[in-house]
C-alpha cells in the first residue's frame, strides 16, 4: 500500500512511551525516529523529513505548543499531538498552533494508527480538478490535484488538513456539513468526536482566505447546524 | 348615573388626582425620611430642643413674672400700712355720713401719701364707704375685695384699676392692676381707703421677658438643628463613603478601600474596614492561590498518571493481539488485565474529571446546537450496550430542530450516562427518550421500566461512589462517578438534573436545560414523574 514506508518523527520525552510506540509503529509499517528534547525537536524535523509528526504537549527544553509553532513556519507536515490534557484550553491551544488534530492519553494504539493514517491518507484526486467558491467578485480558485489555492492573483498557502477542508466543502458547494460529517470526511473519525477540532481549523483557514475572517465570505457558518462554502 | 359595581373600592376619593399627588409627595417623604439618617437626626434634634425650649421658657418667664409681681404686691401693702396712719388721723375726726367732709378728708389723705412716694410707684386712691363712694366711674372694686376689708382686713386683689394720667392727658382706659384695700376707721363708721397700683411698667417687663424668652429659644432650636445637621454631616459623610466602598468591594473590587484622616472613631471605623477589606482579600488571594494550585496538581497528576498508563494500554493491547498463542492461563489474565485496565482508565479520567469541577476549572464550551443531534449520537454510543442487555431504544422527539445553547460534548456525556444506566438497570425492556422544550427550556427524560429506586434513593444517587443494588447487573463496570459529573455538567449549564424512581415500576432521570446561557430555569417542558405513573 505505501510505497515507501512513511516516515514518523516522535518527540516524546517519556522513553518507555517512546519505545512502546516504536515497537506498535514498527508494526504497523511506520519508520518512527524519536526525540526526547523540545529543543532539538526542530533540527530533528529538518534532518529526518518525516511524513508526519508526534508530538507530546509537556516537553523539556521547549515546549510542545513552541515545536509547534516553529515546525507549522516552515513546513505543513501533519502534526498529531499527544496531549494528557483534556483541558478546553490545552488543546485548543495546540489546535491554534497548528496542530491538526490529537489525541489523549491514553490512546489505544489502534486509535492512534487510524488518526496517522487517516493525516497521510491520498484524496482521489481526479486530474484538472479545479474548484472555485467564493463571492463572484473575489472568487477562491482551488486546484485540486496541485494542491494549489489561490485568491485574487495571490496563492493561499494551507496545510494538507486546511487545504482537504477546504476541498471538501468546495465539492458541494451549496451542501451544509455538520462538524460531525467534516471530521469524519477530513479527519477520518467514524465516531463521534470533539467538534472543537473543527471550529478550530475552520477558524485558521478563514485566516488564510478570507479577506475578513470577521465576515467570512468563502466559508460560511450556518447557526446551530454547521458549515458550507460561499456561493461561487 | 351608575352606582359603583360591586367590588369596586368605595372611597373614590382616593383616586382624585390631588389625593393621588399627595399620597404620593407623602411616599417620596416616607422614603425619604427612611433613607436619610441626617433627616431623622436633625428632626429629632429640632423636636428634642424645641420641647426643652418650651418647658424652660415658660418656667423662667412664670417664675422671674411671679417675682416681679410679688414684689410690687410687698411694696404695695407696705405703701398700705404706711398709708394707714396718715388716713386715720385724717378721718379719725371725720363723720362717714357728712359728705363734703369725707370730700375734704380725702383730698387731704391723697395729697399726703402721693406726696410721701414710696417704691411702690404711682398709684391712685378710692375711699369708699356705707355712704360715699369716690371711686373714679372707670373702676370697680371687686365684692369679695370689699367684704374682705369691711371685715377690717387688709386685703389686696388683682383687677382693672384707671391707667396713669400722662402729662397729654389721654383718654382714660383701663389697664391690669392691682387693688390693696384697709379699713379706716372714722368717728362714726367704717372707711375703706384703696390703693389702685398700675401694673402697666411690670406688663411691659414681663412682655419684653417673654419676647426675649421666645426669641431667643426660636434663636437655641434652630442653633441646635444647624448644628445637628453639621454634626451629622461629619458623622454620616465617612458611612456614606463606607456604604459606598462596601458595595464596590462587593461587586468583586478587591482593592477598594476607603481614605482614612485623623484618629477619632470615623477613622477609626475606616482603618477597621480598610483591614477588613484587606484580610479578605488576602484571604481570597489564598484561596485562588490553592485553587490554581489544585488545577495544577490534576493536569499534572493528569499527566504524569497518563504517560505510564499509555505505555501500559499500548503493551496489553499487543499482548491481547497474540493471545491466541499463549497458553489457556496466560490468555485470560491478558484479557484481564486488558479490562481491568479499561476500567482503571475511566475511572482515572472521572476521577480527574470531577477534581477539575472542585477547582472550578471546569468551563463550558457553549454553542447553539440541535438538541436531537446530541440525543442521537447518545443513543448511537449505547446501542452496542443496549443489543448486550436485549433492550430497545425508543426516542420520542418533535419534528423541528431543538436548538439550545450548550456545550454539546458535555450534554452527549450526560445523556450517554443516563441511558448507559437505564440500560445497565432496565432489565431488558425498553428505555424511553422523550425530548420535550418550551420557549425557556429544553429537557429530556430517560425512562427505564427496570427495578427502579427505593424511596429516598432519588436523592442518593448523584453522590459519588454511591451503589444502589449491588446485585444489579452491570455491564459497563462504571465508575461510580458518573451521575455525579452529569449532575455538575447540568449545574455548568444552570440546568436541573433530577431523579424519579419507584420501587417496581422503573426510574426516570430529567435534564433541563436553559435555551439561552445564563437564563434561570423555572420550570421544566417535561413533568419529572412519568405521566403513566401519576395517581
Amino acid at each position: 500500500m505505501w510505497g515507501v514506508k512513511p516516515r514518523v518523527l516522535v518527540v516524546d520525552d517519556d522513553s518507555a512511551l517512546s519505545e512502546m510506540l516504536g515497537i506498535v509503529l514498527r508494526n504497523d509499517g511506520f519508520e518512527p525516529a524519536f526525540v526526547a528534547d523540545g529543543s532539538r525537536a526542530l533540527a530533528a524535523f529538518k534532518e529526518v523529513k518525516p511524513d508526519i509528526v508526534l508530538l507530546d504537549l509537556m516537553l523539556p527544553g521547549m515546549s510542545g505548543i513552541d515545536v509547534c509553532r516553529g515546525i507549522r513556519a516552515e513546513s505543513g507536515t501533519p502534526i498529531i499531538m499527544l496531549t494528557a490534557k483534556g483541558d478546553t484550553t490545552d488543546v485548543v491551544l495546540g489546535l491554534e498552533s497548528g496542530a491538526d488534530d490529537y489525541v489523549v492519553k491514553p490512546f489505544k494504539p489502534r486509535e492512534l494508527v487510524a488518526r496517522m493514517r487517516a493525516r497521510l491518507r491520498q484524496h482521489d484526486e481526479f486530474v484538472g480538478e479545479t474548484l472555485t467558491i467564493g463571492p463572484p467578485d473575489s472568487p477562491v480558485h482551488i486546484d485540486v490535484a496541485g494542491h494549489q489555492v489561490s485568491r485574487d492573483g495571490q496563492a493561499v498557502s494551507l496545510t494538507p488538513l486546511e487545504f482537504d477542508l477546504l476541498v471538501a466543502l468546495a465539492r458541494k458547494p451549496r451542501q451544509v456539513f455538520t462538524r460531525e460529517v467534516l471530521l469524519e470526511q477530513v479527519w477520518g473519525y467514524r465516531h463521534a468526536a470533539d467538534t472543537r477540532l473543527v471550529n478550530v481549523h475552520v477558524q485558521r483557514l478563514r485566516s488564510k482566505v478570507e479577506r475578513d475572517p470577521e465576515k467570512p465570505e468563502v466559508v460560511l457558518t450556518v447557526r446551530g447546524v454547521g458549515y458550507k462554502a460561499g456561493p461561487a | 348615573m351608575t352606582s359603583p359595581l360591586p367590588g369596586e373600592p368605595q372611597d373614590w376619593w382616593s383616586r382624585h388626582p390631588a389625593v393621588v399627588r399627595g399620597k404620593r409627595r407623602l411616599e417620596a417623604l416616607t422614603s425619604l425620611w427612611r433613607r436619610s439618617l441626617q433627616l431623622r437626626v436633625a428632626t429629632t434634634a429640632t423636636v428634642a430642643s424645641a420641647v426643652i425650649v418650651l418647658i424652660i421658657g415658660v418656667f423662667l418667664v412664670d417664675q422671674v413674672a411671679g417675682g416681679i409681681l410679688r414684689a410690687k404686691r410687698d411694696a404695695a401693702i407696705s405703701q398700705a400700712r404706711v398709708g394707714l396712719q396718715s388716713a386715720q388721723t385724717v378721718l379719725g375726726g371725720v363723720d362717714a355720713g357728712v359728705v363734703a367732709d369725707v370730700a375734704d378728708a380725702q383730698q387731704q389723705i391723697i395729697s399726703s401719701l402721693t406726696a410721701s412716694g414710696t417704691s411702690a410707684g404711682l398709684f391712685s386712691i378710692a375711699i369708699e364707704s356705707s355712704t360715699v363712694s369716690n371711686t373714679p366711674s372707670t373702676v370697680t372694686i371687686p365684692k369679695g375685695l370689699r367684704q374682705k376689708v369691711q371685715q377690717n382686713a387688709l386685703a389686696w386683689q388683682y383687677a382693672p384699676v384707671p391707667a396713669p394720667v400722662g402729662p397729654s392727658g389721654e383718654v382714660e382706659r383701663s389697664v391690669r392692676g392691682l387693688i390693696v384695700g384697709e379699713a379706716v376707721h372714722a368717728r362714726t363708721g367704717l372707711f375703706e381707703l384703696y390703693y389702685l397700683f398700675p401694673l402697666t411698667a411690670e406688663q411691659q417687663t414681663i412682655a419684653l421677658l417673654q419676647r426675649t424668652v421666645w426669641l431667643s429659644g426660636a434663636g437655641l432650636v434652630l442653633l441646635i438643628v444647624g448644628i445637628s445637621l453639621l454634626i451629622t454631616r461629619q458623622v454620616v459623610r465617612p458611612v456614606r463613603v463606607a456604604a459606598r466602598t462596601a458595595g464596590r468591594l462587593a461587586a468583586g473590587d478587591l482593592s477598594q478601600r476607603i481614605q482614612v484622616r485623623g484618629s477619632d472613631d470615623l477613622a477609626r471605623l475606616g482603618r477597621s474596614f480598610n483591614d477588613m477589606a484587606g484580610s479578605l482579600q488576602r484571604q481570597i488571594k489564598r484561596l485562588e492561590d490553592l485553587s490554581r494550585l489544585q488545577q495544577r496538581f490534576t493536569s499534572d497528576v493528569s499527566h504524569e498518571l497518563r504517560t505510564p498508563l499509555t505505555t501500559i494500554r499500548m503493551a496489553s493491547e499487543l499482548l491481547l493481539a497474540y493471545r491466541d498463542e499463549f497458553p489457556r492461563e496466560l490468555a485470560r489474565s491478558v484479557e484481564l488485565l486488558h479490562t481491568e485496565l479499561d476500567r482503571f482508565e475511566s475511572l482515572l479520567a472521572d476521577l480527574l474529571e470531577i477534581s477539575r469541577y472542585d477547582a472550578g476549572a471546569a468551563k463550558l464550551d457553549s454553542e447553539t446546537a440541535d438538541m436531537r443531534g446530541v440525543v442521537a449520537q447518545a443513543v448511537q454510543a449505547n446501542e452496542v450496550l443496549a443489543k448486550r442487555h436485549g433492550s430497545e431504544l425508543l426516542v420520542e422527539q418533535p419534528e423541528v430542530p431543538v436548538l439550545v445553547d450548550m456545550d454539546s460534548r458535555r450534554v452527549e456525556r450526560v445523556l450517554r450516562n443516563l441511558i448507559g444506566n437505564a440500560l445497565d438497570h432496565g432489565e431488558g425492556r425498553p428505555v424511553e427518550i422523550s425530548i420535550g422544550s418550551d420557549e425557556d427550556a429544553v429537557a429530556v427524560t430517560v425512562r427505564d421500566h427496570g427495578v427502579g429506586l427505593r424511596p429516598g434513593e432519588a436523592g442518593l444517587v448523584f453522590n459519588r461512589f454511591w451503589r444502589g443494588d449491588t446485585s444489579r447487573s452491570r455491564l459497563t463496570g462504571g465508575t461510580g462517578l458518573g451521575l455525579a459529573i452529569s449532575l455538575e455538567d447540568a449545574r455548568l449549564h444552570d440546568g436541573w438534573l433530577q431523579a424519579w424512581g419507584q420501587r417496581g415500576h422503573g426510574a426516570q432521570f430529567r435534564l433541563t436545560l436553559p435555551r439561552r446561557a445564563g437564563h434561570t430555569l423555572l420550570a421544566s417542558p417535561l413533568p419529572l414523574t412519568p405521566l403513566d405513573e401519576e395517581d
